[in-house]
């Protein structure tokens, strides 16, 4: 059953999409979405247990050999970022249903969770490919569904934000695009594996150069990378709660994702890093948008819009780790690109919990729920210590190893910038903390519960992991690592 | 003379590329800046109907008596990006109809207008 298990990962929510719709309107399509990401969750930790176990898992689709089939090729990176999208997907689907409930009018939500399980099996499929065009086809499908999801914003705002996003996005697919056929033209082949090796024969050529460039390019704007940025604090803000939290948590880390495979197991270190210097262009980027969007994150006056800002940010982080291409550098890039996708999906959950009792993401309206909604609100406080990268939480390993890898490497300013810019998250975390305790709720306001325990429950759970991978950190640093050395090697 | 007619094709990629681009860049109507990714992405889907080609080269098809044949593997490709070029376009017509409901407009900057609260 093992053997078939990469397809089922994909299968699982792909065909509980169409199901979803079939089953109209009424609650049997939350339960069937809630099953399919559960059930997903359950066969990514089959995987990843399996890779880590027996090495590299190889699944040929339709039983045709590569290069000629499409293959699954599953390593410790792809079955690390396959298992952070299905827990985030299964997380947010158990809190989704009292959240969707209040935001999406009845009788579209069964084409809501639809939409959302097709975007799980982009964001999967990206992952698990080992296909160049693949990765295309599957980026298109995560992108589609969730301009179609943020688009369901009950603000008219949401409207023009999925707008901009599909304009933006589909420059960036089609740049990826090229830049695969690019490839194509040179090497003949599809298969990463197949492009690796064939690469480095035509790699002086302009047509490979001019493949590179359309690659970082369009990666960058499906990342958000500062500065092509712009599509994004927007769509976070006015899509529906539940679908901030987990694109916020998935789809750009899965982005970023896509741009280690290729700049390390296609286009190879040797030729991105050593002949390009890719390293200073991502490196100084990087840095500079984690300093700019920490700053800009203070001035917010919406908290959806604040952690969006704050998320460009932490994409600086994972990309600075990146751009040293060393074993601590990559290593803390990949295990932050995990815990940040816990921390954020925590945060947004807290934020969706606040709208469904208060109505507004607003900073406003996050006045005395300190003592209006204790549990979650120290759920906030504790995610936000995380942000702040505080001892025993994920946020300090992961600037740990980055701070590590800048030392080593000599880069002192990227030393001091990161240190910096978690001083500006203490000021973006506190403002909501300060808003919520030491501000008292208006007189005549109605009287604001607790968070239904099926919010609660998914979020406590993603922050408990924010405390038990910061304490315990054996397993998520040891994955990393495992992913980096692989990469670095010049593997899948 | 001839190398730059083989070339003819790409030009008309890199052509139709920058036409598309600077239409989605430029224009502030929402219906015009689809029209221009549209142009943009066709020109990508002859970027690889133009590579899969071979001079001299027959269709793909198994017979002694063809040596050279055109590669059919771009086709088939850029087959599906045109459904996905399809599904984007339907996609942002639908959002821009919904738009013209909500605002009343389909001009960029009167949104702009609309959203700070300026009263045309």
């Amino acid at each position: 059953m093992i053997a078939e298990h990469p397809v089922i990962q994909i299968l699982i929510p792909l065909l509980g999409a169409p199901l979803c719709v079939l089953t109209g309107r009424g609650v049997l399509a939350y339960w069937l979405a809630l099953a399919c990401s559960l059930a997903s969750l359950f066969v990514a930790t089959r995987l990843l247990a399996t890779v880590m176990a027996t090495g590299p898992i190889v699944y040929e689709l339709g039983g045709w050999a590569a290069p000629w089939g499409i293959e699954y090729r599953i390593g410790p990176l792809n079955s690390f970022v396959l298992l952070l999208v299905a827990l985030l997907g299964a997380m947010v689907m158990l809190a989704a249903k009292k959240s969707v409930e209040s935001e999406i009018p009845g009788d579209r939500r069964h084409f809501f969770y639809a939409a959302m399980l097709l975007c799980q099996t982009g964001l999967l499929g990206i992952t698990i490919t080992g296909d160049a065009f693949n990765v295309f086809v599957f980026l298109e499908i995560a992108a589609l569904s969730s301009y179609v999801l943020i688009a369901m914003g009950h603000q008219r705002r949401a409207l023009y934000a999925s707008y901009q996003y599909l304009i933006m996005g589909t420059i960036g697919s089609t740049f990826i695009l090229i830049s695969i056929g690019l490839l194509y033209q040179m090497t003949g082949t599809l298969n990463m594996a197949d492009l690796a090796a064939r690469l480095p024969a035509v790699g002086d050529t302009r047509t490979v150069l001019v493949s590179f460039a359309f690659f970082m390019v369009g990666v960058s704007l499906k990342m958000a990378l500062f500065p092509l940025h712009m599509w994004l604090p927007n769509a976070y803000t006015y899509a529906p709660s539940i679908v901030s939290a987990f694109l916020a948590s998935t789809a750009t880390k899965v982005a970023v994702y896509v741009m280690i495979r290729f700049l390390f197991s296609i286009y190879g270190p040797a030729f991105a890093f050593d002949r390009i210097g890719v390293s200073q262009i991502l490196g100084s980027l990087a840095l500079v948008g984690i300093v700019i969007m920490s700053a800009a994150a203070i001035f917010q006056n919406n908290v959806k819009r604040l952690l969006a800002y704050s998320s460009v940010a932490q994409i600086g982080y994972i990309v600075l780790g990146i751009s040293f291409a060393s074993e601590n550098g990559l290593t803390g890039g990949i295990v932050h690109l995990f815990n940040h996708g816990l921390m954020k999906g925590a945060l947004f959950l807290v934020v969706a919990a606040v709208v469904y009792r208060v109505g507004s993401s607003d900073l406003n309206a996050f006045r005395g729920l300190g003592r209006a909604m204790p549990v979650t609100m120290f759920l906030f406080v504790l995610g936000g210590l995380g942000m702040i990268g505080v001892p025993l939480t994920v946020g300090f390993i992961s600037k740990w190893y980055l701070i590590l890898a800048a030392i080593e490497t000599g880069h002192w300013l990227a030393v001091a910038l990161v240190l910096l810019s978690s001083l500006l998250a203490v000021i973006y975390v506190w403002r909501v903390v300060e808003f919520a305790y030491f501000q008292p709720r208006d007189r005549d306001s109605d009287p604001v519960g607790e968070a239904p325990l099926s919010m609660l429950v998914p979020t406590a759970i993603l922050v408990l992991a924010t405390i038990v991978f910061g304490i315990n950190t054996e397993w998520t640093v040891g994955v990393a690592r495992a992913a980096a050395v692989f990469l670095l090697g010049g593997h899948a | 003379m001839s190398e730059q007619f083989g070339l003819f094709n790409y030009w008309v990629v890199i052509t139709l590329m920058m036409t598309g681009f600077y239409i989605v860049i430029a224009r502030q109507n929402l219906v015009k800046k689809l029209i221009g990714l549209n142009i943009f992405q066709t020109s990508v889907f002859l970027l690889f109907i133009t590579m899969g080609k071979v001079r001299g080269g027959t269709a793909p098809i198994l017979d002694k008596t063809i040596e050279i044949y055109s590669n059919p593997l771009p086709h088939v490709l850029i087959l599906t990006a045109i459904v996905v070029g399809l599904a984007t376009t339907a996609l942002g017509l639908a959002i821009v109809v919904r738009i013209d409901h909500v605002y009343e407009t389909i001009e960029e900057e009167e949104i702009h207008d609309i959203e700070r609260g300026i009263k045309r």
